[in-house]
This record gives C-alpha cells, sequence and structure tokens, in this order.
C-alpha cells in the first residue's frame, strides 16, 4: 500500500494502537447520532479520513462500500411506511403510506451506516490486519481472540484460494450451474469439501505448531511509536467527533 | 541400543480407521546418518513420519526418539523442537501473517527473545537465499517459495534431525540445487521422503523402501 500521491498518507503512517481506539470510538460515536445532519456531516468526515489514509486503489475501497447498499435496501423497503414507522403521511403508495418519520429514520440509518463503513474501511484498509491486531494486543486485548483473528484473517484467504481452485475444476469439467438438482448436489459436495479441508488443515497446522514448539502462546511482532502525526491525526477525529456531536446537540434541542 | 541411535521404532503397526493397516509391525532404526524412504504414492510415508513425530498415535510398537520411549505428548513436546519436520503440503506449515513471523515463532517458542529470533530469521533467510522475503505475505508466495520458508521454519530451531517429507516438491532446478547445498552444509542425520531419485541419490547414505506396511533397505 502506497500513497495514491494525491492526498496524504497520514492514516497508513498513524501507530496502529491509536487506530484500533479510534476505529472503535469513531464507530460507536456516529452510531449515536439521531439527525440527519450530523450523519451526513458524519458522512463528510469519514469521506475527509478515507481521503487521508493513503490507499492506492481509491475506486476498490469505494466499490466495497457498495456492498453495504445491499442491507440499506431492506431499510428502504421496510422503514418508510407507516407500518413500521408511524407519523406524519407525506406521500400514499397504493394501500402504503410513507411517513416523513420513516423516511427521517432510513436517511439517517443510511447516512450512519456508510459513514461507518467508509471509516472502518479507511482505517482498517491503512494497515495490514495484523498491524491492527498487533496493535489490539498492545492495548489488552486477550490473547485468544487476537491469536483468533491473526488465523482467521491468514486462513479466509486460502479457504477462498480453495474454493476458487474447486469451483475451476468443476467449471473445467463443463459444470454450468443451472437450477436442477445436480447443480445443488454438486454444491452441497463443494461446500462439504471446504468444511472437510478446512477441519483437516486445523489439525495440520495445529501439528505444525507443536512441532515448533508451541505452548499456547502467541508472538506477534510489534514496536510502536507514539509520533507527532499521530497526535495530529487524533486531534484530527477528535475535532471531527465534536463537530458531529455539536450539530447532533444543536438539532435534537430544534 | 548405541547411543547414535535417534529413532528407534519396533513393531509399530498403524490403520486409518475403517481401513487396512498402513504400517504392519515395522521395525527401523535411525542413526547418525541422512537416510532416504521412497515407496509407492499412499503406501504409508507421511504417516510414517507422522508416528515418528507423535502426531498419531500407532495401534501397537514403541517409538523411541534419541534413547527416550515416546507413548505419550507429553514425551514427545520437549523432543519436537529438536527435529526439524518439514510437511508435505507447506500450506499446512506456514500459518502466521509474514514470513518472518513464521520463522520467528519456533524460537519465540523456545523461549528466544524478540532480536534473537530476529537474528535466527536473517540467518534462515540468507541460507535459503531469500533475503528479502522476510516481510512478505506467507500466502502470497508461490507454491515452490512456500516449501523453502517451509523448510527454513524447520531450519529456524536448530535441530539436531531432519524428517524432510518430499522436499523437493514444487522446487524448480536451482531450488532444488540450492536445497541440496543447504543440507550437505547442515550435515544433519534424518529422514528424507521423496520421488525423486536423482535428488536422494545425491543426498543420502541409503535408502528404504516402505511395501506392505514395512520397510526394506534398498
Ligand atoms: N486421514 C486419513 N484417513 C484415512 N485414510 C488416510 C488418511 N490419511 C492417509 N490415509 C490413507 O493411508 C494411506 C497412506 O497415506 P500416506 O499419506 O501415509 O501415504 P504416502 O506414502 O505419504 O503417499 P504420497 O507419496 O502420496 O505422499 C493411503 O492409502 C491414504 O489413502
Ligand atoms: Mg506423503
Amino acid at each position: 500500500m502506497t500513497s495514491n500521491g494525491l492526498f496524504p498518507d497520514w492514516l497508513l503512517r498513524t501507530d496502529p494502537r491509536l487506530k484500533v481506539i479510534l476505529l472503535v470510538l469513531w464507530s460507536f460515536h456516529l452510531a449515536f447520532l439521531s439527525t440527519v445532519i450530523a450523519a451526513a456531516v458524519g458522512l463528510s468526515g469519514s469521506f475527509l479520513i478515507y481521503l487521508i489514509s493513503g490507499q492506492r486503489n481509491c475506486l476498490k475501497g469505494l466499490k466495497s462500500l457498495l456492498a453495504i447498499n445491499s442491507f440499506l435496501i431492506f431499510i428502504w423497503l421496510l422503514l418508510p411506511f407507516s407500518f413500521s414507522v408511524p407519523g406524519t403521511v407525506i406521500y400514499s403508495l397504493g394501500p402504503l403510506d410513507v411517513t416523513r418519520e420513516g423516511v427521517n429514520l432510513s436517511v439517517i440509518l443510511s447516512l450512519k451506516a456508510l459513514a461507518i463503513t467508509l471509516g472502518a474501511l479507511a482505517i482498517t484498509g491503512s494497515s495490514g490486519p495484523y498491524d491492527l491486531l498487533a496493535g489490539a494486543r498492545k492495548l489488552g486485548v486477550p490473547e485468544k481472540l487476537t491469536a483468533l483473528f491473526l488465523l482467521m484473517t491468514r486462513y479466509i484467504s486460502v479457504i477462498g484460494q480453495q474454493y476458487h481452485r474447486l469451483a475451476q475444476a468443476m467449471r473445467v469439467r463443463g459444470f454450468r450451474p443451472g437450477s436442477d438438482l445436480h447443480t445443488l448436489r454438486s454444491y452441497a459436495n463443494l461446500a462439504g469439501l471446504l468444511l472437510v479441508r478446512g477441519f483437516d488443515r486445523a489439525e495440520r497446522i495445529y501439528a505444525a505448531m507443536l512441532c515448533r514448539g508451541y505452548r499456547g502462546r502467541f508472538f506477534i511482532r510489534a514496536d510502536f511509536k507514539f509520533k507527532c502525526l499521530d497526535l495530529g491525526v487524533a486531534w484530527l477525529f477528535v475535532s471531527l467527533g465534536l463537530l458531529v456531536a455539536g450539530l447532533d446537540v444543536i438539532g435534537n434541542i430544534n | 541400543m548405541s547411543s547414535e541411535t535417534l529413532i528407534k521404532l519396533s513393531g509399530i503397526v498403524y490403520g486409518y480407521p475403517g481401513r487396512p493397516v498402513v504400517l504392519d509391525s515395522l521395525d527401523f532404526i535411525l542413526g547418525q546418518e541422512l537416510v532416504g524412504l521412497i515407496g509407492p504414492n499412499g503406501c504409508g510415508k507421511t504417516t510414517l513420519l507422522e508416528i515418528i513425530m507423535g502426531l498419531i498415535k500407532p495401534q501397537a510398537g514403541t517409538v523411541e526418539i534419541m534413547g527416550r520411549v515416546c507413548s505419550e505428548e507429553k514425551h514427545f513436546r520437549p523432543l519436537r523442537p529438536q527435529i526439524g519436520f518439514v510437511f508435505q503440503d507447506a500450506n499446512d506449515q506456514l500459518f502466521c501473517p509474514t514470513v518472518a513471523d513464521d520463522l520467528a515463532f519456533g524460537p519465540l517458542n523456545m523461549g528466544a527473545s524478540r532480536q534473537e529470533a530476529d537474528e535466527v530469521v536473517r540467518t534462515v533467510l540468507t541460507n535459503l537465499g531469500l533475503e528479502d522475503f522476510g516481510s512478505r505475505i506467507t500466502y502470497d508466495l508461490s507454491g515452490g517459495e512456500k516449501k523453502l520458508v517451509a523448510l527454513g521454519t524447520a531450519l529456524a530451531l536448530n535441530p539436531k534431525l531432519l524428517i524432510l517429507d518430499e522436499p523437493t516438491n514444487f522446487l524448480d532446478e536451482k531450488a532444488v540445487t540450492r536445497l541440496e547445498e543447504i543440507i550437505r552444509t547442515l550435515k544433519l542425520p534424518g529422514l528424507v521422503v521423496s520421488h525423486d531419485l536423482n535428488f536422494l541419490n545425491k543426498m543420502v547414505s541409503h535408502s528404504f523402501r516402505l511395501e506392505n506396511g514395512r520397510l526394506t533397505e534398498v
């Protein structure tokens, strides 16, 4: 990961420990907002954070943002209507009444979801998961938990590769998904095989760890230093947080 | 039993559940030399190595490593780090994020400090000719690179004995030559499973063939 050259890559060089804290605080902070304006500014804040996260491939990151939209569809299918959020009716869609409160809630939830995702993308995407885990460990997150995540991040890609290899092997032999029993059975086999292999691999990995003297302790390489830059980034987050919180309070009074 | 004996197997019987036995009262003695182990696919070579490492338990027979009878996990535990074991599939062996982490894993388990472990990592990488690989992500490596790093994880423990399961798999000619050099300079005794007779002939003093659950010298 290198800077894209257009914007500074501060987040890339921020102390992972700080990033873990910021990730948690920023996400919770956004989650508790209750006005449209605050949520919108929160989203802009997340975007700003994203810009300084030094991610080379901005578009790719933004694409993963689209994934969250599939959840938002459900919000928009349910919440705007009077049957879930009663209130002032502003529009009638056949038998369904759209309420102002419902739309308002949907907008807030959507903005917040996007803001949190974008913020998390910026923070996690600007350093490998291992740095973040090392940071979390240094902050006192239990070893079992970080070891779990460590192995998970390591092996998700292995399982992914395995899935692709198997899927390719199926395709090479002329498999085309359809809506028949053969397709279902083939997918069931594929899933079953992935599970069995995953289990098998887990056992072998454990054996490999035993062979190298594993006794239940995991060591993550980490030597962090708190720098001036970290203070700057922390200050940026705090300012954004205060701004958003202020707007939220004002919005609630009115 | 002489003090030279590193591994002594007697009357080992092993069969996977619901299948005919793979090893049938097998005897084996390894002294201070590097020997080869050959045999057709599925004859039980990997199984035999796993029994030596105490990863699976034979249904009958005794395993003696460096003069100590090993029948339980706690007997094997202190001995394993002294044995450099390289798995047939390197994906099973490399589980840390980066190559350096993986190489440091063993030494750290043995109580090395961060600095000592880093020193070991550097030495091993240099020996393998992989100087720039420290920060590489293990799952991004090619099959051959993984195999070399897997060997490195074993060497990082400074073993007294090598057990290699098809070490030349996935390696190109140059890497095989490199591997031969490394093994030659290490001068460690041990057991090498390989289908590459060319490689075996160069490396080992003699070989055993595993067939019908028993070993015969070839
Ligand atoms: N987990 C298992 N469950 C059941 N059978 C197994 C299992 N692992 C191996 N086998 C069987 O035991 C026999 C010996 O397997 P092993 O892996 O030891 O062979 P190998 O000599 O190492 O073969 P290769 O040269 O292909 O690596 C094979 O017939 C194999 O099918
Ligand atoms: Mg094998």
